[in-house]
């Protein structure tokens, strides 16, 4: 893996392949009586947030912690509009304070891209979301989540609904899950794709009803009411006619096929309540999937490459240290932090 | 009395070398083997005699952002590129949109001496967009403006922009265009296409440019004015002007050097040294741009000049300021993308960026050809030299060069403004 995480299109197929089995194996400490690894012990992982996200943000630290490491949120706000701290003087202090992973999640498009190369920090950057750019640490909770429940993803085909123009998580799951074998359809008005969009190795459709009976899973995005106000689509109401997933539409699905949203919902906008709370619906369990995706982001990204959980393992950090990486009794020691 | 100058072996415009005298202000003779009593002789070997450059769209920033750039420093930045005048834009704060301020900036350009400084009236009060400002005040003021504009903002309002036309044309004013459409760039971030899409920056698409063109070319033809647009960018601005060319209407254009150079594929870097208005576009748009210069539907090369200082480039992409550097690296890049490619000799640079943009300015000193009788404004350029790119090494206060680290073509060795020298041996004097 590279040393950062900043779009999905950093993952190689073995890179993502090696995050989803680490999650697995991570994933099976949420099941035990103490759900935490010595791991990343003496490691500091920063939350840098310029942008509010208490369910991403949570995700992380309950991540960091799990793994053992020393987690400091920061929450720098702030905006295009009303500028406060600059990115990089609030990258300066935090590599002063010795961070070794920061998290970060920015309005602005590329600003995780601009901390990892600026070399105003030396410490990796996971980006959590930026802009209307990428997300790639929720399309690989995503692409875990399918991978539970359908197995390999080759040849499988996963249907993006919504507001694609402004969705990083759309962004993300596109590059990522073709980066895995599938086949992807992103559904949305014709307001709501991006320009060069068939530049993107994906299907596009503006049909929903068409898309729906041979998809495996279906991604509901969020989609904004306020977009309405600059004329991507005419009302909420209309929106949810076309586009929105609800009983019907959820009745034309392959019976394995998994209804997915990466939240916040709204509801009776994108997907109706008896949708959510459906038993097709894998919406939480894509919030608990994500603590297991981040540990194994941020294990692999600082720890090493090698089992997470698979005994007594030497593994070469990046910060050239040996590691040794024991099982969830919590009785290992981690050579670097000794 | 300043100093006679005898300038041995000059290839003026590219020709055979000859020699030229420099004095008392003006060429006073031409030919092979001139001496001169107690003239100071420079060896032109190899070098390049063009007209010295007239840059139609520099923006000096004086008064309001000197910690960008002074007249001083933008005028010292432009005689090292070997400008002996610019045209200051009117954004300055306060805006250039009185014969005050005008007078102003025309007298620090004077006072400083590097160049000389003719600045841009704006359109607007304020560059509002609202109503005219005094146009026909700062064209009797003295610093004689005849290029309005207001430039960073479009005349959107149709209404607008015609008695802007219309009303210029009792000074023989022009009135140059930035064109952009506001609506289809709220928040415009980068060259609208598949990239922005990738990038997830805001789209700055090609029609918010071609549309504000394709109406001014008409309104102008409709109303018999003069219109210049400023920047062009895309390869459908190219050809509308090519279409009101070809209908005998009075459009001219510009096209600036990193619109000849760089492309859009720079922004996925997210280094907002290449964020700049109108944005970079695709390697066609660079093409088509190449094109018409060389064939003549764009007229002139304009620096676009565009001082920031560090930290409004130091930031997130989103955040930074638009705009690139300009001035001393004009001559190299055209040099690059336009002889070195075949497309124009040196008498077409000369045509191109000093003796058109000089005419469209009304400035009758300015861009005459290399003649006995005439101004003494010369530039002689080494077209065989080549340089590595140091931010650090501008005379701007500013370092926002995108060209940074990048190998180009050629350098300025003199620059004379009637007669006497601004910039020797590649320095200030």
């Amino acid at each position: 893996m590279k040393r950062h995480l900043l779009s999905a299109a950093d993952l190689t197929r073995s890179d993502a392949e090696l995050v989803l089995e680490t999650a697995e194996e991570l994933r099976s400490l949420a099941d035990r009586p103490i759900k935490k690894l010595p791991a990343l012990r003496g490691r500091t992982v920063v939350n840098l947030f310029f942008e509010d996200s208490t369910r991403t943000r949570i995700s992380f630290e309950a991540a960091a912690k799990r793994l053992s490491a020393d987690v400091i949120n920061f929450s720098a706000k702030g905006s295009s509009l009303s500028k406060g701290e600059s990115l990089k003087d609030t990258a300066l202090t935090l590599e002063a304070m010795g961070a070794d992973a920061v998290v970060i999640r920015h309005w602005a498009s590329g600003a995780p891209h601009l901390l990892a190369n600026s070399g105003w920090v030396r410490s990796s950057v996971v980006n959590a979301g930026d802009g209307t750019h990428e997300h790639p640490t929720q399309a690989l909770l995503d692409a875990f989540t399918m991978w539970r429940h359908l197995g390999s993803l080759d040849g499988r085909r996963v249907t993006i609904v919504g507001d694609v123009l402004h969705s990083r998580v759309a962004r993300s799951n596109a590059l990522l899950l073709q980066t895995l074998g599938a086949e992807v359809t992103l559904v949305a008005p014709p307001t709501l794709l991006p320009v060069g969009v068939e530049g993107w190795g994906v299907e596009t459709s503006y049909d929903l009803d068409a898309a729906l009976p041979k998809a495996d899973a279906v991604m509901m995005l969020r989609v904004q009411r306020e977009r309405m106000n600059a004329a991507f689509f005419p009302s909420a109401r209309e929106y949810s006619r076309r586009y929105g997933m609800d009983a019907r539409r959820m009745g034309t699905l392959q019976d394995h096929a998994l209804v997915m949203h990466p939240g916040p919902m709204i509801r009776g906008m994108e997907i109706t309540a008896d949708v959510a709370d459906s038993p097709r619906s894998v919406i939480v369990e894509q919030v608990t999937n994500g603590v297991a995706v981040r540990m194994a982001v941020l294990y692999l990204l600082l720890g090493g490459s090698e089992s997470a959980l698979g005994g007594t393992t030497d593994v070469a950090g990046d910060a050239g240290k040996d590691r040794t990486i024991e099982g969830a009794d919590g009785s290992a020691t981690a050579g670097g932090a000794a | 009395m300043t100093t006679t100058y005898l300038i041995r072996n000059a290839r003026v415009l590219g020709g055979e070398p000859t020699d030229l005298l420099l004095r008392d202000g003006i060429i006073a003779e031409i030919g092979a083997g001139l001496t001169a009593e107690g003239a100071e002789v420079i060896d032109a070997d190899g070098l390049i005699a063009l007209p010295g450059l007239v840059d139609l769209h520099t923006h000096l920033r004086e008064p309001g952002r000197e910690d960008a750039e002074t007249v001083d420093s933008g005028t010292s930045a432009a005689a090292l590129g070997g400008f002996t005048a610019v045209h200051a834009m009117a954004n300055t704060d306060p805006v250039a949109d009185t014969a005050g301020v005008v007078e102003q900036v025309w007298r620090l350009g004077r006072e400083a001496g590097h160049c000389d400084v003719f600045p841009v009236g704006a359109v607007t009060v304020g560059l509002a967009g609202e109503r005219l400002a005094e146009l026909g005040a700062m064209a009797d003021s003295a610093a004689r403006v005849r290029v309005f504009s207001d430039d960073g903002k479009c005349v959107s309002d149709a209404v607008l922009m015609r008695r802007a036309l219309e009303y210029v044309k009792a000074f023989d004013g022009v009135i140059a265009q930035h064109a952009q459409e506001p609506r289809l760039t709220e928040e415009a971030q980068m060259n609208e296409g598949e990239l922005s899409g990738r990038l997830g920056l805001r789209g700055w698409p090609a029609v918010a440019e071609e549309a504000i063109i394709a109406r001014d070319c008409l309104l102008a033809a409709h109303v018999g004015s003069r219109l210049h647009v400023c920047h062009v960018s895309t390869a459908g601005s190219v050809e509308l002007i090519r279409w009101a060319k070809r209908n005998g209407w009075n459009v001219t254009a510009e096209a600036c050097p990193h619109h000849l150079l760089l492309t859009d594929e720079l922004a996925a870097t997210y280094d907002p040294i290449y964020k700049v208005n109108p944005p970079l576009r695709s390697a066609t748009d660079v093409e088509a741009l190449r094109q018409g210069l060389a064939d003549g539907t764009i007229d002139v090369v304009a620096t676009d000049h565009a001082p920031h200082p560090h930290e409004d480039k130091d930031c997130e992409w989103q955040a930074a300021a638009f705009g690139m550097l300009g001035l001393e690296t004009a001559l190299s890049i055209v040099q690059q993308t336009m002889v070195d490619t075949g497309l124009l000799d040196w008498a077409g640079v000369a045509e191109r960026m000093a003796t058109t943009p000089a005419q469209m300015g009304r400035r009758a000193g300015h861009g005459r050809p290399i003649q006995p009788g005439a101004a003494a404004n010369v530039v002689l350029y080494d077209p065989a030299h080549t340089h590595v790119v140091d931010p650090t090494e501008t005379a701007s206060l500013s370092r926002n060069t995108p060209y940074a680290g990048r190998e180009l073509p050629g350098r300025v060795v003199a620059t004379f403004l009637r007669g006497r020298a601004t910039v020797l041996d590649g320095k200030l004097t």
